[in-house]
C-alpha cells in the first residue's frame, strides 16, 4: 500500500491546459516564412544544374537560390506574400481547441508585428485590412485528434502534439483549378488517364503565373469542397515521400516527366523545369460526381512542423 | 544588364526587346489592385477630380510621367520613424489587365513591373504608347528588397500595407523585358508553344 502511494506521487498528472505553445508557434512561423524545407531547396538546386547555362531559366533559378540563402541568413520572409496562413493541429484527447486557437492567434499577431507575416487579412465586404492577420476564418486552423504511436510506447503521458503550418501565397492559389469528369474538350474520361489529362491542362493554364516551378497537389474524388481540401493536404507531403498507392505513385512520376516537357519553365520564361513535384491523393466519391481538384503551390513552398513531446519542442520542415 | 534611369525616354524604351535584362534606377511607385481601381474611378473615369484628391493627383502625375509602376504589396518594417522594405517581390499582374492600358496612357508610364505577364490589351498599349512590361522574379522578395534603398513616401495607407502606394527609390532593381514596345510578348510565345506540346498528350 505504501509503495503504491509513493509511485502515484512520482507520476505527474498531465494537464494539457497548462501548456503554452505561443512562443513555439511564433518560432514555427518565423522558420516557415524565412526558410524553405530541405527537400524543396534540393529540388531547386537540381533544377538549376539541369537548365542550360546562362539561359533565362538558369538565371532565374540562381536568383531564387540566392534569395533563399539571403532570407535565411537575415531571417526575413522569402516572399512578401505570406499568403493564407494554414495550420493543422494534431492533438490527443484532452486538449482544448479553444486554448490552442487562442495561442495560435496570439503567435500569429506577434509574427505580423515582427514582419515575419504581412498583414494579409482583408474584410471581403468593406475591404478593410485587419492589420494583424486575424479575421473571420483567418488564420485557417484545422484540428485532428490523434494518438502518436511513438509516444504511447515510450511514455504513460499522452501529451504529444504536432502543428503543421503552410503559408500559401495568393499568386499560386489563384491558378488552382477544379475539373469535373468527363471533360470532352480535354478528351478526359472518368479514369486515371482522364485525371492525368486535366492535371496537365491545369499546369498549362497556370503558365508561370503561380510562380513556377510549382508543386502540384491533386485531389481525386470527394465533393467540390472535400476534393480541394484533399488536394491541399497533399502539399504537406515531402517531395521525396513516396505515394502509398502504387497507381498514384506511377501517375505522379509520369506527370512530373510530362509536365516538364511543356517548356513553360521558371516564371514562365521557358526551360526544362515547370514543376518540382506532383502529389496525388484519392478519396471516395458518389456515382454522379467525379471531381479533380488541383492546388498549385509556388516554388516558395513554405511548410513546417512543430512537435511537442513530453515537454520537449522540436521543428521539422 | 542594361542600366535604365527613371524617368525614361521613348528612345530608351524603343531600344529594349524581349529577353533583355535591365537594372532600374530612380523613383518608382508600387500600385496594385486597389490603386488601379482608384486611378480609374477617381481620375480617369471621373468627370472632375474631387478636391480632396487634387493634391495626390498632382503628386502621382509628377512621379509617373515617364515613370514606372510596380505591382507589389511589400512587407514594411518601421525603424525609428522610418519605413524599410523587408520583402518586396512582384505580385501577379494579370489582375490589372482590365485597367493597365488606360493607366499607361493616362500617366504616360514607360514601364510596368510585375510577374506572370499581361494580356493583349496591355501588349497593344505598350506598342501604342511606347512602354514595356518588366518581369521580376516572383517570390524572390528578400533579394529584391535589397535594391530598394529608400522609402520616400506612402499614399493611401488606409488601403492597408500591401495595397498602399509606396514611393520608393531603387538602385539596380533587376527585371527582364517580357513585353516590349514592338508588339512582342514572351508570354504569348511560351503559351502557344506549350499548347502544342499539351495537345499531343490529350
Amino acid at each position: 500500500m505504501r509503495e503504491k502511494e509513493h509511485s502515484l506521487k512520482t507520476v505527474k498528472v498531465f494537464n494539457p491546459r497548462e501548456i503554452d505553445l505561443t512562443k513555439h508557434v511564433l518560432e514555427l512561423i518565423r522558420r516557415t516564412s524565412t526558410d524553405l524545407p530541405a527537400d524543396v531547396v534540393s529540388a531547386l538546386e537540381q533544377a538549376h544544374k539541369r537548365e542550360k547555362p546562362k539561359s533565362a531559366a538558369e538565371r532565374t533559378l540562381a536568383f531564387i537560390l540566392e534569395n533563399i540563402k539571403l532570407a535565411k541568413a537575415n531571417s526575413t520572409p522569402i516572399c512578401q506574400d505570406t499568403g493564407t496562413v494554414i495550420y493543422h493541429v494534431y492533438m490527443p484527447f484532452g486538449y482544448s481547441m479553444l486554448d490552442i486557437t487562442a495561442q495560435i492567434h496570439e503567435a500569429t499577431v506577434k509574427a505580423t508585428e515582427l514582419a515575419y507575416l504581412r498583414p494579409n487579412t482583408v474584410d471581403s465586404i468593406t475591404g478593410q485590412n485587419s492589420g494583424n492577420n486575424i479575421g473571420i476564418g483567418s488564420p485557417t486552423i484545422e484540428f485532428h485528434e490523434w494518438e502518436d504511436e511513438t509516444v504511447l510506447q515510450s511514455s504513460l503521458l499522452r501529451n504529444s502534439l504536432r502543428i503543421d503550418l503552410m503559408l500559401k501565397g495568393g499568386g499560386c492559389e489563384n491558378v488552382g483549378a477544379q475539373y469535373s469528369l468527363p471533360n470532352s474538350e480535354l478528351k478526359a474520361n472518368r479514369d486515371l488517364e482522364g485525371v492525368k489529362k486535366v492535371v496537365l491542362d491545369a499546369i498549362y493554364q497556370a503558365q508561370g503565373r503561380g510562380c513556377a516551378p510549382g508543386i502540384i497537389g491533386v485531389g481525386i474524388g470527394g465533393d467540390r469542397g472535400t476534393s480541394m481540401l484533399l488536394a491541399k493536404k497533399q502539399l504537406f507531403r515531402k517531395l521525396d515521400d513516396p505515394n502509398p498507392i502504387p497507381e498514384l505513385a506511377d501517375a505522379e512520376e509520369e506527370l512530373l516527366q510530362k509536365a516538364n516537357t511543356l517548356k513553360i519553365g521558371p516564371m514562365g520564361f521557358g526551360g526544362m523545369t515547370t514543376v518540382l513535384g506532383i502529389q496525388m491523393g484519392a478519396m471516395h466519391r458518389i456515382p454522379a460526381s467525379y471531381f479533380i481538384s488541383i492546388a498549385y503551390m509556388c516554388w516558395a513552398d513554405r511548410r513546417g512542423s512543430l512537435f511537442y513531446r513530453d515537454g520537449r519542442i522540436s521543428f521539422d520542415a | 544588364m542594361i542600366r535604365l534611369n527613371i524617368p525614361m525616354t521613348d528612345e530608351q524604351i524603343m531600344n529594349l526587346k524581349v529577353g533583355d535584362v535591365v537594372g532600374l534606377n530612380g523613383v518608382i511607385l508600387t500600385a496594385r489592385d486597389q490603386a488601379h481601381k482608384y486611378f480609374i474611378e477617381t481620375f480617369i473615369d471621373s468627370e472632375k477630380i474631387p478636391e480632396s484628391e487634387a493634391e495626390l493627383h498632382q503628386t502621382l502625375c509628377e512621379i509617373l510621367r515617364g515613370g514606372v509602376i510596380y505591382h507589389c504589396g511589400p512587407i514594411v518594417k518601421t525603424i525609428d520613424d522610418r519605413w524599410e522594405f523587408v520583402a518586396a517581390g512582384p505580385t501577379t499582374s494579370i489582375r490589372e489587365e482590365p485597367y493597365q492600358d488606360r493607366v499607361i496612357e493616362y500617366f504616360g508610364l514607360k514601364a510596368v513591373i510585375g510577374k506572370g505577364g499581361m494580356g493583349a490589351r496591355t501588349l497593344a498599349a505598350c506598342q501604342k504608347h511606347r512602354a514595356v512590361y518588366l518581369h521580376a522574379v516572383g517570390g524572390a522578395a528578400s533579394l529584391i528588397a535589397q535594391s530598394v534603398k529608400e522609402v520616400e513616401d506612402v499614399y493611401k495607407l488606409e488601403f492597408g500595407v500591401p495595397e498602399a502606394m509606396w514611393k520608393i527609390r531603387v538602385e539596380n532593381f533587376p527585371a527582364t523585358v517580357t513585353i516590349d514596345a514592338h508588339g512582342n510578348s514572351l508570354h504569348q510565345k511560351i503559351q502557344e508553344e506549350s499548347r502544342k506540346i499539351l495537345e499531343a498528350y490529350l
